[in-house]
């Protein structure tokens, strides 16, 4: 049994804070649900778990069990267990999945399976085996970029998985597939689950057992499975602040390359 | 004693009397040219000024020489150390088809041959070449002939202070096919000098594909040229991988003379160390409907840089031209260089060209990406590099020779400490 302590986290991009202050914890193989509205912060938090370049800590703790894992570089972090699985993910032009997984500290105990794990991970989410020889990412749809990111969670194992939007760009199949595969995960290695994402479709198959809102860059209410539904009807409205009115465009035109004479 | 790059001296290189004559001809009109200077557009950012052909002598010590890694069997070898001879085997298949591999001296249509590409493009190191080619080469594929293994030709330059002039010829001709690896190596911690000359043609729908692969010494200083033309309907596809040598340039020109004449051009490259790699390359659109693609791929670490300078030429009657011309840079570290200048020069309207250029680090998006799923940051770092050239190496032009250019990347960034790069 393990979790993933997140505890005080702040942090900013560019010099504005994103985060201001989330604590939350996963054990083995709890789901937890983390939905919110767009610009809430809630993908900043998957990319600073997992060390993304760009964003700076200013407070806080993420740990697995005893270790601390900001500070850790990115793959020190995968090594101790975490893992995401991202919203956009990066296409690398010339590494094919195979160079990858092999490449990971997470199969170096047993190098030799990892084609044997592909081929099985494939099936069970019903993707096709010529994508497991093609470079990452590059020409795949938005569902099968889905499913090559829930294939690598099977056969990497981690202890813990961030999925940011998972769900976005599937359709009704493979969002199925796709979220039982991660569900299965919970119960056969007892994987922990933190999902992030606006809508409650990928909890038809996953069935999170916390749901977080979050909003403006914390974590506002935490309630059961029904909190998720629940969102789906009333919006994430009254977390909402109402937007600042729009200072910047005093006395300048809508559109900065219109005709000043027209 | 007769000075060592003089008419005298290239008068004294054996052969037939032709040869001697055509070698003391470009003897004179080198020790009349005007050497080229780092003022001079075509030199701006070579290493020209840090040359001294004086410092060299032709070199004449004999040796072993390196084996190229392929992948196939391939049906003719030819071998030069400082370029003489020192293996010829032809399989008796290619010899039965009318193919001709050997010394160009020897072949009934090498006077023909020799200099019939080059001489429109010639220059200060072509002539030089001219003059003091020991041993020039020819592989002559007759109409109709499709050599379906790959020929290979190497040369080994060794021996301080040492001077050599590589000459190959090849010609396929109508509707033939063959395909050629050339590998150039030479000792390294010795200073020398290689000078060498390619010419390709092919003829009216011939398909002519060339590799050359060059892995010099660290000391080696190379002038180098690939001259191309294709004819009617004809397709070169022209390759370089460019990993050793000390200051190492090569052109290539490449002109689409017939009709419909395709040319894929292609470079690998990879320096570190205090290296430089220089390309020149020119896409010399004379002819309707002719088409060029151009993709130049390469890395510079430590304090290596490379230049890469390309020029697309369309002529006045070259309507309906389609080039492409694209050169991609990583470089790995602070003081590693790279420049790139493409170029355009367009005298007909109905045409569609292209130019791209970057120069840039690893792109840390993708490295974040593998280090994700638990890629420790180097080995994170040389899979990225890796896959940035496998671009080219999955269209060069003899296959079966990819798999050790895959290794000798490998070598290259096995030697790289790229930690430090992430800052």
């Amino acid at each position: 049994m393990s979790s993933l302590v997140i505890e005080g986290l702040r942090a900013a991009v560019d010099g504005q804070e994103i985060l201001s202050g989330v604590d939350l914890e996963v054990r083995s193989g709890e789901v937890h649900a983390v939905m919110g509205p767009n610009g809430s912060g809630k993908s900043t938090l998957s990319h600073v778990l997992a060390g993304r370049p760009g964003y700076e800590v200013l407070a806080g703790s993420v740990r697995i069990d005893d270790q601390e894992l900001l500070g850790l570089p990115t793959w020190k972090r995968a090594e101790a267990g975490l893992f995401l699985a991202m919203q956009y993910p990066t296409e690398v032009p010339g590494v094919s999945l195979r160079d990858l997984l092999t490449a990971s500290v997470r199969t170096s105990s047993n190098p030799d399976e990892v084609a044997e794990l592909m081929r099985a991970e494939a099936e069970r989410i019903g993707f096709g085996a010529r994508f497991l020889e093609r470079p990452l990412n590059v020409d795949l749809s938005g569902g099968e970029k889905k499913r090559n990111e829930t294939l690598q969670l099977g056969v990497l194992r981690p202890a813990f998985a961030v999925l940011d939007e998972l769900d976005s760009g599937l359709d009704v199949d493979a969002l199925r597939m796709v979220s039982r595969r991660v569900e299965e995960a919970t119960e056969e290695g007892g994987l922990g689950v933190l999902a992030i994402t606006h809508y409650s479709r990928l909890f038809d198959e996953l069935r999170p057992d916390v749901v977080h809102v979050f909003a403006d860059g914390r974590i506002q209410e935490t309630g059961g499975p029904n909190l998720a539904r629940e969102l789906e009807d009333t919006g994430y409205e009254r977390w909402v602040k109402a937007p600042a009115p729009a200072t910047a465009s005093k006395g300048l035109p809508d559109d900065p390359f219109a005709d000043p004479l027209a | 004693m007769v000075p060592a790059f003089s008419p005298e001296a290239a008068a004294e290189i054996g052969g037939p009397d032709w040869l001697v004559s055509r070698r003391t001809a470009a003897a004179e009109r080198f020790v009349a040219a005007t050497p080229p200077t780092i003022n001079d557009e075509e030199w701006r950012y070579s290493r020209i000024g840090d040359f001294q052909l004086d410092d060299y002598v032709p070199s004449v010590r004999f040796g072993d020489a390196p084996m190229p890694q392929i992948d196939v069997e391939p049906t003719a070898v030819v071998r030069c150390v400082n370029g003489r001879v020192v293996v010829v085997d032809v399989d008796d298949e290619l010899v039965a088809q009318g193919v001709y591999v050997g010394l160009l001296a020897d072949s009934p249509v090498g006077q023909e041959r020799l200099g019939a590409i080059a001489d429109e493009a010639s220059d200060y190191f072509t002539l030089l070449n001219d003059a003091f080619t020991d041993s020039p080469l020819l592989i002559d594929v007759p109409n109709g002939v499709v050599v379906d293994r790959p020929i290979v030709v190497t040369h080994h330059a060794s021996g301080d202070r040492g001077a050599t002039f590589p000459r190959l010829v090849i010609r396929v001709g109508e509707n033939a096919q063959a395909s050629v690896m050339d590998l150039h190596t030479s000792e390294p911690d010795e200073l020398i000098f290689m000078c060498p000359l390619v010419e390709l043609d092919a003829a009216a729908g011939g398909r002519l594909g060339y590799l050359k692969v060059q892995q010099q010494g660290n000391r080696t200083w190379q002038f180098g040229s690939v001259v191309s033309r294709a004819g009617r309907d004809a397709t070169i596809s022209a390759a370089t991988a460019a990993f050793g040598g000390e200051y190492s340039r090569t052109r290539a020109d490449t002109r689409l003379a017939g009709r419909g004449a395709h040319g894929d051009l292609l470079a690998v490259y990879f320096g570190d160390d205090a290296q430089t790699l220089d390309f020149r390359t020119y896409q010399d659109h004379q002819a309707p409907d002719t088409t060029s693609n151009l993709l130049y791929k390469g890395v510079v670490a430590g304090e290596a840089r490379s230049i890469y300078t390309g020029l697309i030429r369309v002529g006045p009657d070259a309507r309906g031209t389609n080039a492409f011309q694209t050169n991609r840079n990583l470089k790995l570290g602070p003081d590693a260089w790279a420049e790139s200048v493409p170029k355009l020069e367009i005298e007909n309207n109905d045409v569609k060209c292209s130019h791209a250029s970057t120069v840039s680090p690893i792109d840390e998006e993708q490295q974040f990406y593998l280090e994700s799923r638990g890629v420790p940051t180097g080995d994170a770092q040389r899979l990225i590099v890796a896959g940035f050239l496998a671009e080219v190496l999955e269209s060069i032009p003899v296959a079966a020779a990819a798999p050790g250019l895959r290794l000798a990347i490998a070598d290259k960034l096995a030697r790289q400490s790229l930690v430090g790069v992430e800052q």
